[in-house]
């Protein structure tokens, strides 16, 4: 029984020695890595990030430029403006719903039914506004509130009746994919008008040179004032904080990218709209998930669901609204998909699209185990997607070994995963 | 030490179906006051605790804060009147960082968005004030060892300044070092005034840091000791309930084999 250990020699030397524990507290712990000043600073603080296994976005961002290399070599028309602003235009479809699978994979769950959500919004945005001939804003947002619906059912049933989130997903892979050929009807296809609201989402550009630069411009402006203001902020308030440089370099590399891709864009027909409301999206629910607590509470969730309960969160509803984000984050990426090709048809949804989606969340960066992940990984992993199928579809190679280079790519995401938590484990740092 | 107890339980008893798990339990704690609650597995703690924690609500009897009786029939009355709970699986969250843990389901905001740098800048003050030193504030719990997290599981606990503290078994999986860094918190928390209900199995933590022990055998009181003037040994026979068991014939035969 637990009493009989109670006379152990090292526990009663313990009691006995409260000064040394005291001094063992109160002195800084000498393990403490504490970062150096300075450019050596930094370089031994990528090391060691390196060594832990603390990669972020890095490789992502470096197997992305060797497929760029790779495709780049074989075609010279690969990285032309054409072909970049078309792969920006078609990733926003892809990646809009990535989006709202990285705020369900950051619960630690799944959602599977975030492809036939998509085909069933375009099918009832076509039949709303072409069929019955109804106001195209009001059937889009119509179109938008069906995705959100399904996922809030999905949600439901999932947190208030516990039916594993699995299940229930593919539960709806199955109706919503039903409820879309129903609603189609026995015609399949239904073409949308080719000047129309949702048309535009994705053949319109901005062709003044002014918008593409003027945004790039914002964006950069923009983050360097928030991360000043907020760095002046840390220091009035006694807090560690980066220094000046830092945030300067920051800006310079962010500068550096936004005009790139501006002056990409301005060689070809000018800043495409789908990618102006792709990133404002990325920035609202990054936002939304770093900055408030209902964020935060999608990223306790992941962690700890018992410590987020006892901590008064509502763990229900918090669910069933990531659920509805999914759902409705599915019927807006549907509904890009639905411009890209000017119809509503049969084949939305289904086949390799769920699992290009799911793919994109997961190479992006974001943890299939719950609590790690930003939505901007659904832009780096829809980026990579994207530019393999652009690739192969252009070297003229069959879709068969395009699914099996991209299942290989998925593959080798998800070992470096695994890998880089095992490293973690090992750091300390998972 | 003040005359009204903080904490005063008069007669509680708690009935689960058939299995009466408490029976006219007293109990008191005092502002600046460590009180180690043990006894035996199954001897009620838990009960106990969850009862004034509000996880159960109990049958009979009176839960006096200080000096006046009242309802307990939730965790958010017991929060309310100022009664925090450690439980033994601390529930933090791996993923976030101690300044999120720390402020989880009370962060602040500022226009609706979350402060971080007013949540970490009383957080550092309130580890600070505990003495409580861990590599930063914004690493995640999953880099903390686990004497680090216990007391950030505590100083968690801290943050509504509440008058009494309620710790399920701070120091069972702990190390030795660990052990001590928890010990000497329990011990600045008395010291800052608040009042300490300790669970424990380990007589060395209860020797070295209660001021008094309550001990519970069978869902019964079974004697409150004064800690200086109570030997170890007549702690362990109120706790199993006799005499002569086990670990007293143990003692004998090996004072016996000393003696020798």
């Amino acid at each position: 029984m637990s009493t009989e250990k109670t006379t152990t020699p090292a526990e009663d030397h313990v009691v006995e020695n409260p000064e040394a524990a005291a001094a063992a507290v109160t002195a800084v712990d000498p393990r403490l890595l504490v970062r150096e000043q300075g450019l050596k600073g930094y370089v031994n603080e990528f090391k060691r990030k390196m060594k832990a296994g603390d990669l972020g976005s890095l490789p992502v961002v470096v197997g992305l430029l060797i497929i760029w290399a790779i495709f780049t070599s074989l075609n010279s028309n690969f990285l032309t403006a054409g072909n970049f602003s078309d792969m920006s235009i078609a990733m926003v479809g892809t990646g809009m719903i990535a989006v709202g699978i990285v705020f369900v994979l950051l619960l630690g769950e799944i959602d599977l039914s975030v492809g036939s959500v998509s085909g069933v919004a375009g099918a009832t945005f076509a039949v709303l506004s072409v069929t019955h001939g109804m106001n195209e804003v009001l059937a889009l947002v119509l179109a938008i509130l069906t995705g959100t619906a399904a996922g809030a059912i999905h949600g439901f049933v999932f947190a208030r009746i516990g039916v594993p989130a699995f299940a229930v997903t593919l539960a709806g892979l199955l109706f919503w994919q039903g409820f879309m050929l129903q609603i189609l009807g026995e015609n399949g296809t239904i073409n949308l008008d080719s000047d129309g609201l949702v048309v535009k989402l994705t053949s319109y550009y901005f062709s003044d040179v002014a918008a593409a630069y003027g945004l790039a411009l914002v964006a950069t402006v923009g983050y360097f004032l928030t991360s000043f203001f907020d760095n002046r902020r840390r220091e009035a308030a006694g807090v560690p904080s980066r220094p000046v440089s830092e945030i300067v370099v920051r800006t310079a590399f962010l500068a550096v990218v936004a005009f790139a891709v501006a002056i990409v864009f301005n060689q070809y027909k000018g800043l495409p709209l789908a990618v102006v409301i792709f990133l404002a999206v990325l920035v609202i629910t990054d936002f939304v998930l770093r900055r408030t607590s209902y964020g935060r509470k999608v990223y306790a969730l992941g962690g700890s669901v018992e410590a987020s309960r006892r901590a008064g969160i509502n763990v229900e509803l918090v669910r069933i609204s990531v659920f509805a984000i999914a759902g409705t984050f599915a019927a807006i990426g549907g509904l890009f998909v639905a411009s890209k090709i000017a119809s509503a048809n049969q084949g939305a949804g289904t086949g390799e699209f769920l699992m290009n989606v799911i793919a994109a969340a997961v190479i992006g960066g974001t943890s299939l185990f719950g609590g790690r992940g930003r939505t901007w990984d659904a832009l780096l992993g829809v980026m990579v997607i994207i530019s393999i199928t652009y690739g192969l579809a252009l070297e003229g190679i069959a879709s068969p070994v395009q699914y099996m280079i991209t299942g290989g790519v998925l593959l080798a995401t998800v070992i470096i995963d695994a890998v880089t938590r095992k490293t973690q484990k090992t750091a300390g740092r998972a | 030490m003040s005359a009204t107890p903080v904490l005063a339980l008069r007669g509680v008893s708690k009935r689960f179906g058939a299995v009466q798990a408490l029976t006219d339990v007293e109990l008191e704690v005092h502002a600046g006051e460590v009180v180690a609650l043990v006894g035996d597995n199954g001897a009620g703690k838990s009960t106990l605790v969850k009862t004034i924690a509000g996880v159960h609500p109990i049958d009979e009897g009176v839960i006096e804060w200080e000096g006046k009786p009242v309802q307990i029939s939730k965790p958010h009355d017991a929060q309310n009147l100022g009664i925090a709970t450690v439980y033994q699986d601390l529930a933090l969250c791996d993923n976030i960082d101690v300044v999120g843990n720390l402020f989880l389901g009370r962060e602040i905001r500022r226009r609706g968005v979350l402060d971080e740098v007013e949540m970490e800048r009383r957080s550092r003050e309130l580890l600070d004030t505990l003495s409580i030193r861990i590599p930063s504030v914004r690493i995640p719990i999953a880099s903390l060892s686990g004497g680090q997290r216990q007391v950030v599981a505590i100083a968690r606990s801290m943050l509504g300044e509440p008058k009494l503290v309620i710790l399920d078994e701070p120091t069972a999986a702990l190390g030795v070092e660990q052990t001590a860094q928890v010990l000497d918190l329990v011990e600045r928390l008395r010291e800052r005034g608040h009042a300490v209900i300790l669970i424990s199995h380990n007589m060395a933590d209860v020797k070295a840091v209660a001021d008094k022990v309550a001990v519970l055998r069978l869902g019964r009181n079974n004697g409150v000791f004064e800690v200086k003037s109570t030997s170890q040994e007549e702690i362990i026979s109120a706790i199993t309930g006799a005499t002569d068991n086990a670990v007293t014939r143990r003692a004998a035969r090996t004072n016996g084999e000393i003696k020798k």
